[in-house]
This record gives C-alpha cells, structure tokens and sequence, in this order.
C-alpha cells in the first residue's frame, strides 16, 4: 500500500507539475483579433502566418486575427478558429474590410477549407467532423453555406437533393467538402465523396440540387474568370504522396497536370486567370506549411510565395 | 463500498454465505486496473484527432490512414494474447500487465515522437497491441477468481468500472486541454502517468496465481487445480482449434458470431437517431455517453439477473432489446425516441457483454481460458464488421429506412436461430 501511495504521490506531482509547465508556456494560439491598422484594402496576396497563427498581407507584418483557416473576397473575410476544449468545434467568423466582425457562426468539427465568392456575398466553409462515423477508421466532413445576401445558412449542405451520373443517389456516407463559388453567386463546385469514390459536383444553390460531372476531382477552385477549375487528383495509393495539382478546362473537361511534382493535399487559390497559390508542408517534414505558387498552364517552375504560410487569399482593390 | 451493499439484496434466493454475495478482490482490482486504463486511453482518444490534425496539420486522409491503420491486427494479436496466457498459471497477469504496460508506454512514445508520422504511427500500434493483448488474459483472470455461479456479477462491476473510466477520460483530457491552452504533449503526459497507475495497480492488488473457485458445476471435467509442471510445459497446440472441438463453445461462438453479423454497428445507429430526430450535430457527441450512462448504471444489475437465470436468457433478451431499438428507429419519430434507443443499447449492452464472458467462461477448462475467450471476442468482432459493412452496403442501396428493415429482420431471425443453438452455458 505505501508503495502505491508513493507511486501515486510522485505520478500526481509529476502530472501536475508538467500541466503547471504547459500552462507557463502556453499551449497553443489563443483568439486574438486584428490590429486596427490591419484592412482588406491594400490589394495583395493574404496568408496565415504559421509562426502567430495571425493572418498577414505579404510583406507587411502578421498583424491579422488569428484564425486556422482564412479567405477573402469582395469586401468580405472569413476566418476559421477551432475553439478549444472537446468535442472539437469550429467558430466561423465573417469580417468586413476592416475587420469587424459581421457574424460569427460556431459548427462542430476541424476547420478544414474556407472560401468566398468573388462578390463577397456567399461564403462557405468545411470542418473535419470526427466521432460520428460510422467507419472505423473513416471521417466525416460538415460543409455549410452562408448567403449574406439574405442571412440565410445552410448548417449542411449533406441534404441537398445529389445526382451522380444522371441517377438520383442516396447514401450514408455522402460527404462534402471544398466548396468554390461562381460568379453569378448561385453556382457552385464542390467535391463530393462517397463509397471510398470522390467527385466534382456542381451544386445549384436557387434549384438546390447538385450532380456530378467528373470523378477523382477534390477541393475545386474555379479561376477568376470562370473557366478553369484548379483540383487536387489522387495519383497514388501512397498515403504519404498521394495527390498532384490539375486544372480543368470546363469547355471540354479535359484535364492537365501542373509543374508541381509534390503531393498537394490544400485548396488552391487563384492569384490571378494564369498563377495559382497554395500549401506545401514545410521542408524535411516539419510542423506547418509553406506557401507556393505555379503557372496554372502547367508550363514553368513553382516558386516559394511565402516561407511558413498557409491559407493564401488574392485580395483585388476595393470596388467603386 | 456500494458494490458490497448492492449485493444485500433481500429478495435473492439464499447462497453459500461468502459466496456470490461480495464480488471476489481479485475481480474489484482488475476493475480497478480497468478504469485507471481506460480514463488514459480514452483522454488520449478525445484528443488524438485534434492534435493530428490540427496540432500538426495532418490531412484528414492521413489521420484515418494511421487510425485504421492497426484495426485488422488487433483481431490476431488477441489470438497470439489468449494462447500466451494459457502456458501456464501466472501467465495470465503476465501477459496482460504486458500489455496494460505497453499501451502506457505508447504516450510517452506520442510524446517523443513530436511531429514525425513514423513515430506517430509505432505508438499508435502499440497501443493497439496492448489492448488486444491483455483482452482475453483479463476476462480469463475474472472468470477464473469469481465462483461459477456470481461469474455474471463479477462481469456486470468489471464492466461498470470500465466504462466509468472511458466516461472520466475525455473530461480529464478537457480539463488539461482547458488548463493549458490546447497543449497536447500535457494530456499524454498525463495519459502516461494514469495508464502506469493502472499497471501499478496490477503488479500490486492482483494475484499472480488466480485463486481458481472449487470446480463446482463446471461442464467439461476440469482437473484438480494442481498446478502440474509438466501440463504446463506441454507445447500448446492451436488453442483456436482445441476451443472449438468442443461441442458447447462452437455453439457459444455461433450464436455470438451469427448475433454479431446481425448488428449494425452503433455509429449507424446513431446517425440513424441524429437523421430521423434531425438532431443538431452538436449533440451528436452526447448519443454515445448517453448509452455508456445507461450501461454503466445497468451492468451490475444484468450481470446478477444472469447470475440468477441463467447467462443465456439475459443474453437473447438483451439483444431482443437491441431488436426492439431499431423498431423504434422504424416507427415515427416522437419525442422519446432518443432516450428510449439509448437506454435500449445500454440494456443490450449489460445484458451481453460481460454476459457472454460469463456464459462461455465455465464452458471452458481454466488452462485453455484465455485462448478460448479470445476466440470468442475475435469472432464476434468480426462478425460485428460483417454485420456493419453489410449494413452500409444496404443502406447505400436501398436508402435507410429499407435498411433498417431488413436489419431488424435479421436480428430476429438471428435471434430465432440463437434460441436455439446457444447452450446454457452452466448445465448443458
């Protein structure tokens, strides 16, 4: 018995005194807002700043609010934060030019992609959802819509009415994710994934319903001017590599490859109808991301846009 | 303890005094060992997620690639458990302090390993390799230190105390994260401290020898327990084999197996209930503490009706329970729905799971325990996967509500059919 107490003694002490270490410090990122000289309105290109989760316009300091996952457009910002604690939960928070918060919408889950239509009327956002589902090793993912235009959001967009190759489709294990807005602010693309399968799928938000037009299409990005998509393809079954940034041309569906020979597991971001932007994981396997950029017709080299940097957003100037 | 007074109650039929009326020490320490392991476990499973994903930034894709990654082995690391702890009488405590300490050892492993998925990926599967091995060892040492006849009681507070463990752990992993601001190298710290506790647990209040119960009303002829060396240096054959020879166990194990097939695994029961009551996912984390509740408060009770009636009785009626959860996910939805499933699945838990150890503990001869419990969780594992993917396939097809249908038309005419193949486990 004076063994276990002993035992328990210097466990208790030595658990505590490491929280007590933790706690010294600190343990991750706390919520901290942006700076009041911080804006939307010098155009540019915005990205996370890995080192004070802070969001930061490249070239000029990390002075933004912290968020996981940031996109911007229009005259609008949106900003993902995981709130601490368990179960895991996502706040979703939507700032104007200049940063004040226009609402804030908290969903269960991981953030996971965040994304503003051009207009900055529609945003949309993803969380990895883990503990409710029902594959042992699978996840889920919740992607919701938010129409500023009218306040109206759609918490999941799992219910919307899904067609896959011409045949309405029900499933379980429907899941959406990375959604990329349209110009006219009604359509959208979006991956949709289902019996171990994944699809681009385009959704129609007046008509609400979607189908799929291509498969092994993730985490779409409709170019500037509306005829491309840039997308992750699974290329291999290594999981340790196991996509390569394509684009699409809506025209005529066909596909090609990028000059990135990495394995790109992000949503890429449009800087302009020719360059896209997007995360890399930091060299020789390190924590956090850098940002690079390609050609998007598949000609050139990638560049480093932005060492430790992830969740790259072009941000055009104000409109009239 | 309350555990001892519960056991005062009047209206049960007069025993043996001091046997049947306190659950064994032995049995109360392995408990013990459980609850301190599963509040280590458990913290570390609230967090893993959140520190793969979004502590390092691993893909989602990745993270179930390393959580799925060691599923399929544990079925087999139980097997190679079970037949390690049949060599001989200390070896039950052995083999599962081995693996209560290997699954300790894999925080710190967490810990070290930083941000590196290789390292990520080996303490992740020693975890698993110790929980499948110590499984079958533990069950075998409960089914070996209580009498026969109190074996479902015995069951019913090994698996109130374990469950009041998984439902400690993650509050603990919230509080750490909460004190510390997300650090997750302190909730494996922590994790690391608590699952050696449970191994300490084990070294000191559990017997090495398990004191076997004077072989009362045991099937099979078990022989005196003298320890005879030379039974025990015998190379072991193929205990999964030897198990099965016998008549009674494969009838235990098919009837487990064929009931296991026609589950349809609890994560689609519930996001069946979160559909049908179009529940916000907010409370979809709540469903399964819910059922855990449930479970916890009525394991003790089940194991000693079991006790009382006969293991196999309680057996078929908890899975009736289950039948009658997915009649209730058939029917309109109302507003008792969700608390009728859940304490529906609590009932069918306590009424099966540490049930089953009890109905098919005695079946088999205490050298060959472990090795024959394995077999038994192992199949009814399987049976369970079956069961759920068969369960996804037909709702893909079919839409849920078909599904469902079908489901519950399967467990009946499982059901049907265990009737009358499940043995009574302590007479037949």
């Amino acid at each position: 018995m004076a063994v276990l107490v002993a035992a328990v003694l210097v466990l208790l002490g030595g658990s505590l005194g490491y929280v007590l270490h933790a706690q010294q410090r600190g343990g991750g990122h706390r919520a901290v807002a942006a700076d009041a000289s911080f804006t939307l309105d010098g155009p540019g290109v915005y990205y996370r700043d890995a080192a004070s989760g802070r969001v930061a316009r490249r070239g000029g300091p990390a002075d933004g609010p912290s968020c996981e996952r940031f996109y911007a457009a229009g005259d609008r910002a949106l900003c993902l934060r995981a709130l601490p604690g368990t179960p895991a939960r996502t706040e979703a928070v939507v700032y104007d030019r200049r940063f004040t918060v226009l609402r804030t919408v908290t969903v269960p889950g991981i953030p996971n992609r965040a994304r503003v239509s051009a207009s900055g009327q529609l945003l949309s956002w993803t969380t990895f959802a883990v503990g409710d589902s029902y594959a042992v090793s699978g996840f889920s993912t919740r992607t919701s819509i938010l129409d500023l235009r009218t306040g109206y959001l759609v918490k999941s967009i799992e219910t919307l009415p899904l067609t896959v190759d011409g045949a309405r489709y029900h499933a379980a294990d429907v899941n959406y994710w990375g959604v990329t807005f349209a110009a006219d602010d009604n359509r959208f693309y979006a991956t949709v994934s289902t019996g171990g399968r994944t699809h681009l799928v385009e959704g129609d938000l007046k008509a609400w319903s979607a189908r799929t037009l291509r498969e092994n299409v993730e985490c779409p990005s409709l170019s500037p001017d509306g005829t491309r998509i840039a997308f992750k393809k699974k290329v291999s079954a290594d999981p340790a590599a196991p996509w390569r940034l394509y684009v699409l041309d809506l025209a005529d569906l066909r596909e090609h490859p990028l000059a990135e020979p990495h394995s790109v597991d992000d949503q890429a971001a449009w800087l302009d109808d020719r360059t896209l932007a997007y995360a890399l994981p930091a060299g020789e396997g390190g924590p956090g991301s850098d940002l690079w950029s390609v050609p998007a017709d598949g000609t050139g080299a990638p560049t480093l846009l932005a060492p430790g940097a992830s969740s790259p957003a072009a941000v055009l100037t104000p409109r009239g | 303890m309350y555990l001892a007074t519960t056991g005062r109650g009047s209206d049960a039929p007069p025993r043996p005094t001091g046997v049947g009326r306190r659950v064994p020490g032995t049995v109360l320490a392995l408990g013990a060992v459980s609850l301190v392991t599963d509040v280590s476990s458990e913290m570390v499973t609230a967090v893993l997620p959140l520190y793969l994903v979004l502590g390092l930034g691993l893909s989602p894709l990745q993270f179930g690639f390393l959580d799925g990654m060691f599923n399929g082995a544990t079925a087999l690391v139980r097997l190679l458990g079970g037949r390690l702890a049949d060599r001989g009488d200390g070896r039950h405590k052995a083999v599962a302090g081995a693996g209560y300490l290997l699954s300790a050892l894999s925080r710190l492993g967490l810990l070290l390993a930083g941000g590196a998925a290789g390292g990520i990926a080996a303490a992740l599967a020693a975890d698993r390799l110790g929980k499948g091995v110590r499984t079958a060892p533990r069950d075998a040492m409960i089914s070996l230190s209580a009498p026969p006849e109190a074996l479902g009681r015995a069951f019913g507070v090994h698996r109130a105390m374990d469950t009041t463990g998984a439902l400690i752990g993650p509050l603990v992993a919230f509080a750490v994260l909460w004190a510390t601001a997300d650090a997750y190298d302190a909730v494996f710290v922590v994790s690391f401290a608590t699952g050696l506790l449970g191994v300490l647990v084990l070294a000191l209040f559990v017997p090495g020898r398990t004191g076997r119960p004077v072989p009362a009303p045991v099937p099979v002829p078990v022989p005196v327990p003298a320890p005879a060396p030379a039974r025990v240096a015998r190379p072991a054959r193929p205990t999964a084999r030897r198990a099965l020879a016998d008549p009674v166990f494969r009838r235990v194990v098919a009837a487990a197996a064929l009931l296991g097939a026609a589950t349809i695994g609890d994560s689609f029961l519930y996001l069946l209930l979160q559909r049908r009551l179009d529940l916000p996912p907010e409370y979809f984390p709540l469903l399964p503490l819910g059922a855990a509740a449930c479970y916890l408060l009525l394991a003790v009770p089940a194991g000693r009706i079991a006790d009382r009636t006969g293991r196999r009785t309680p057996f078929l009626y908890g899975h009736g329970a289950l039948l009658a959860a997915y009649l209730v996910l058939l029917a309109p939805p109302g507003w008792a729905t969700a608390g009728l499933v859940l304490v529906l699945l609590g009932v069918f838990y306590a009424a099966t799971d540490g049930v089953l150890m009890a109905l098919a503990g005695p079946v088999l001869p205490p050298e060959r325990r472990a090795g024959g419990l394995a077999v038994l969780q192992t199949g009814q594992a399987l049976a369970r996967l079956v069961g759920a993917a068969g369960f996804g396939a037909a709702w893909t097809w079919w839409g849920a509500r078909p599904a469902l249908a079908v489901a519950a038309l399967a467990l009946a005419a499982g059901l049907a059919a265990a009737w009358r193949i499940l043995p009574e486990g302590k007479t037949s």
